[in-house]
């Protein structure tokens, strides 16, 4: 009988995949949907024990939706994942620790008042037999594990004194004291320096050689080859490839993650270009970019290219008058002007649609109308008073320039959808009548139908000699859209390419670069 | 197609309106309770008694919808109305004392601004510490002492323009006042578009610390004018007076569904929201309830209000995922 139910136990379980006592985690067939969009697309790949697996894609690409999958954080919406080929139901971080998985995540979300034992045991307080949290327990372990690792801290040390890397480490450490054996680090040297990225080095071939499987999360390429056992590579929610580090190249990888067709192509019509409206030099903001130089004229869509955390945002910010720069000249239709703030920029007829809509564009509980006038409402003001009925017309005929679909005006924006309020927002900034428009990243988390709306959209406003600037991080579309594209790396441009020039892995190796565009090493 | 639209009409109807269907409804179980309640005596009565808390709540209003709030109002509003008096007393001009009260408000209010915008302290600390600072500069100019024999004075609080009072008359034009900035001005989309997502209206080229100043300008334009007509309307001036009317300034503006999380309000509801208080109170008082108990009505009030608000919230963002 026993003999029987086990040889059914083994048909099933072969069923779903040869048993392989290597295979530390499998992912199998995970899909996860958001509105409107499939950020997951029937996942599978298996981390070994005791390996570095490397996870590398573009932004978007679904690594971290995974990752947050893995961890509890999301759950898939079909798939399985399998711990030591056993089917594991993961609904939150905590049944995740106690399956033996930790994350360490890339934005480090820490308290900084509190010290390193207290950190160390947040949410998972030893208690003595009266409930009370046990601080001689705490400062005992504390104690063992820091002398384990050989990290020579202070268990009364706040956060805030700390490093991002010491914390970096602290969150390891976390890691080993749950007594982990799978550690996902999402982009973990985005925030730390050169040597700092060698003391995290030692210590994930220590955790290898100790047999934890780590998942490592990275677009840089010279990390990628140094560190990684196996290679996966991402690409708009699907698993291109995986492969054991020697059966991979640094150009193989750039190639797997850029190499996207558009679902249908967008035909950008070529346009006359007219004056130079806008000339940025060496514009500085230490820290965030060094010496950014371009130039763009009528009617001329230019990109910025690059990987996240680039400078490109920054740069468009500081252009806008969002944030200050330090040093740098911005002339625009050949004047020298200052921007001090948001309202001199509009002033000068520059405006900027943010990348973050929800925090820079929408006010969430006003109104489809009120969000489109807001910019320019000394214009419909006469004696003293704001004249609703043509504020109104104007409202609604840019609205429907701009194909806005709201049941009326007066709707609040919350209540449309991601490609309209995004509309409605370039709404607000047409009625200012712009001549600069920035647009970082405009199609992102929208549609492909309201992708194409806003694509439609640029090329009448380049007819309209508008000169427009345009972020993002999908290539296709700004090789599709740009008459030129600058891209940047670690806050300098590293290249410009012309039209004819472009193709996804020019602009990936300027976008990987170690070195600027005038040839200076720029780490 | 056409079911839809009703529904939707007759949901905004009812977001929109349901302050007012309450105050309505008050309005006729309170006649229904007690036949006094309606009788033109009463009412005019109910309407002075909370004028100044209204006044008042009219400044609180558009503070909050643009994401503040004003704790030192019933202070300021004694160091105020303190000040105005003593000044009459040396001078004996209505009009001097009446702009000693304004200037004082304004005063106590752009320290508030200033402290908000260039200090960068929470709305909340800033005016507490007004709260007290100016309670106590108001005891220490009386010694602690009233004033009293305020003479022609009266009149700015217990005098009538054609029958009706004047604290209404003043309420009424405050009322105008707020709707019109509210609704006809740039300042006032500004304060909406502040108090609903401060990031954007910054992104969007409005000056936020501007516009906040101006909120506390004219918030201590009212709280002045406030100060004039309760003094007035007590016969005296009285350091210790309307302590706790900065509570019954915000009951009034939440009631009438000016949302704490900000960018929404308007100045009717928030007139809807202290007649409910008025009503309440009158009604309260004419049917003999324990003037304990009152209190305790009073205050869940305040909590059905806000329950109300986050419930109306949930309900619109869940909307929008109907209209998916």
């Amino acid at each position: 009988m026993a003999k029987q139910l086990n040889a059914i136990q083994k048909h099933v379980k072969g069923d779903l995949k040869a048993m392989n006592p290597d295979i530390k985690l499998r992912v199998s067939d995970v899909e996860k949907f958001f509105p409107g969009v499939k950020a997951l697309d029937k996942i599978n790949f298996s981390v070994k024990k005791g390996t570095v697996h490397v996870i590398c894609g573009e932004n978007g690409a679904g690594k971290s939706t995974l990752m947050k999958v893995i961890n509890g954080i999301y759950k898939q919406d079909s798939g399985r994942i399998l711990i030591d080929e056993k089917v594991v139901e993961i609904n939150n971080p905590i049944q995740a620790r106690s399956l033996g998985i930790s994350m360490i995540f890339q934005e480090l979300n820490y308290m900084p008042e509190m010290t390193i034992e207290e950190s160390l045991f947040v949410g998972n307080w030893p208690r003595d037999k009266y409930g009370k949290v046990d601080w001689k327990e705490i400062r005992k372990r504390t104690l063992e594990l820091l002398e384990k690792e050989k990290l020579s801290y202070s268990p009364e040390t706040k956060l805030k004194d700390l490093t991002v890397s010491d914390i970096q480490m602290l969150e390891i450490l976390k890691a080993i004291s749950y007594n982990s054996d799978i550690i996902i680090m999402d982009e973990p040297t985005s925030a730390i320096t050169q040597k700092e990225v060698e003391v995290l080095f030692n210590k994930i071939n220590e955790l290898r050689d100790r047999g934890t499987s780590i998942i490592y999360i990275s677009h840089k390429m010279d990390e990628i080859f140094r560190i990684a056992d196996e290679i996966t590579v991402f690409r708009d929610g699907c698993v291109v490839d995986s492969r054991p580090k020697e059966d991979y190249d640094m150009d193989t990888v750039i190639t797997q993650m850029v190499g996207r067709k558009l679902e249908s192509v967008f035909q950008k019509e070529d346009m006359e270009l007219g004056d130079q409206v806008l000339q940025v030099k060496g514009l500085t903001n230490p820290g965030k970019f060094e010496n950014v130089s371009f130039d763009i004229r009528e009617g001329e869509i230019i990109g910025f290219a690059g990987l996240m955390g680039a400078g490109r945002t920054e740069v468009m910010r500081a252009l806008f008058g969002l944030d200050a720069y330090q040093s740098g000249e911005i002339i625009i239709k050949n004047e020298k002007t200052d921007i001090k703030n948001v309202k001199s920029s509009i002033d000068k007829k520059m405006v900027m649609l943010s990348e973050d809509r929800r925090r820079y564009g929408i006010i969430p509980v006003r109104s489809v109308k009120e969000n489109v006038s807001l910019s320019s409402l000394k214009r419909f003001i006469y004696g003293g008073r704001l004249h609703g009925e043509e504020e109104d017309r104007t409202v609604n005929d840019y609205c429907k320039s701009m194909n806005v679909k709201t049941p009326d005006m007066e709707t609040s924006i919350e209540a449309l959808s991601g490609g309209n309020q995004q509309k409605v927002i370039l709404a607000k900034w047409m009625v200012t009548n712009p001549d600069i428009l920035i647009m970082d990243e405009p199609t992102r988390g929208i549609d492909v139908g309201a992708k194409h709306e806003i694509y439609k959209l640029m090329t009448i406003l380049a007819k309209q000699k508008k000169a427009l600037i345009m972020v993002s991080s999908e290539l296709p579309e700004l090789i599709m859209m740009c008459d030129r594209i600058y891209v940047m790396a670690k806050g300098k441009i590293t290249g410009m390419l012309k039209r004819e020039e472009f193709t996804q892995e020019k602009i990936m190796a300027f976008a990987t670069a170690t070195k600027s565009q005038s040839g200076v090493d720029i780490i | 197609m056409n079911t839809i639209n009703k529904n939707k009409l007759w949901s905004d109807m009812k977001s929109k309106y349901s302050i007012y269907f309450v105050l309505a409804a008050l309005f006729v179980i309170s006649w229904l309770a007690n036949e006094n309640f309606v009788s033109v005596e009463n009412l005019s009565n109910i309407s002075t008694q909370i004028a100044v808390g209204t006044i008042l709540a009219f400044g609180q209003t558009i503070l909050i919808i643009s994401g503040m709030l004003d704790l030192s109002s019933g202070s300021v509003l004694a160091l105020a109305g303190v000040l105005s008096i003593s000044v009459y007393k040396m001078t004996g001009s209505l009009i001097i004392a009446f702009a000693v009260a304004i200037i004082t408000g304004v005063i106590c209010n752009i320290l508030n601004g200033l402290m908000v915008t260039k200090f960068k302290t929470p709305p909340f600390i800033a005016t507490l510490a007004m709260m007290t600072m100016a309670r106590g500069a108001a005891l220490m100019y009386t010694n602690g002492q009233n004033i009293y024999q305020i003479g022609d004075y009266v009149k700015f609080g217990q005098g009538k323009i054609m029958g009706v009072p004047t604290p209404v008359i003043f309420m009424a034009v405050i009322l105008i006042l707020t709707w019109y900035i509210l609704k006809h001005t740039v300042f006032g989309r500004s304060i909406y578009a502040i108090g609903g997502n401060e990031e954007a209206a910054n992104a969007s080229g409005i000056s936020v610390n501007k516009i906040k100043m101006k909120a506390f300008i004219f918030n201590g334009i009212l709280v002045g004018i406030a100060g004039v007509l309760f003094m007035s309307r007590v016969n005296g001036a009285m350091p210790n007076g309307a302590i706790g009317y900065e509570f019954k300034a915000l009951t009034a503006a939440v009631i009438g569904g000016t949302s704490f999380t900000g960018g929404l309000g308007t100045a009717s509801g928030t007139l809807a929201g202290a007649f409910i208080v008025g009503f309440l109170d009158n009604i309260m008082v004419l049917v003999g309830v324990n003037s304990y108990l009152q209190q305790i009505v009073r205050g869940a009030i305040i909590a059905l209000a806000v329950i109300y608000d986050i419930w109306a919230k949930t309900k619109r963002t869940k909307r929008k995922h109907d209209l998916k």
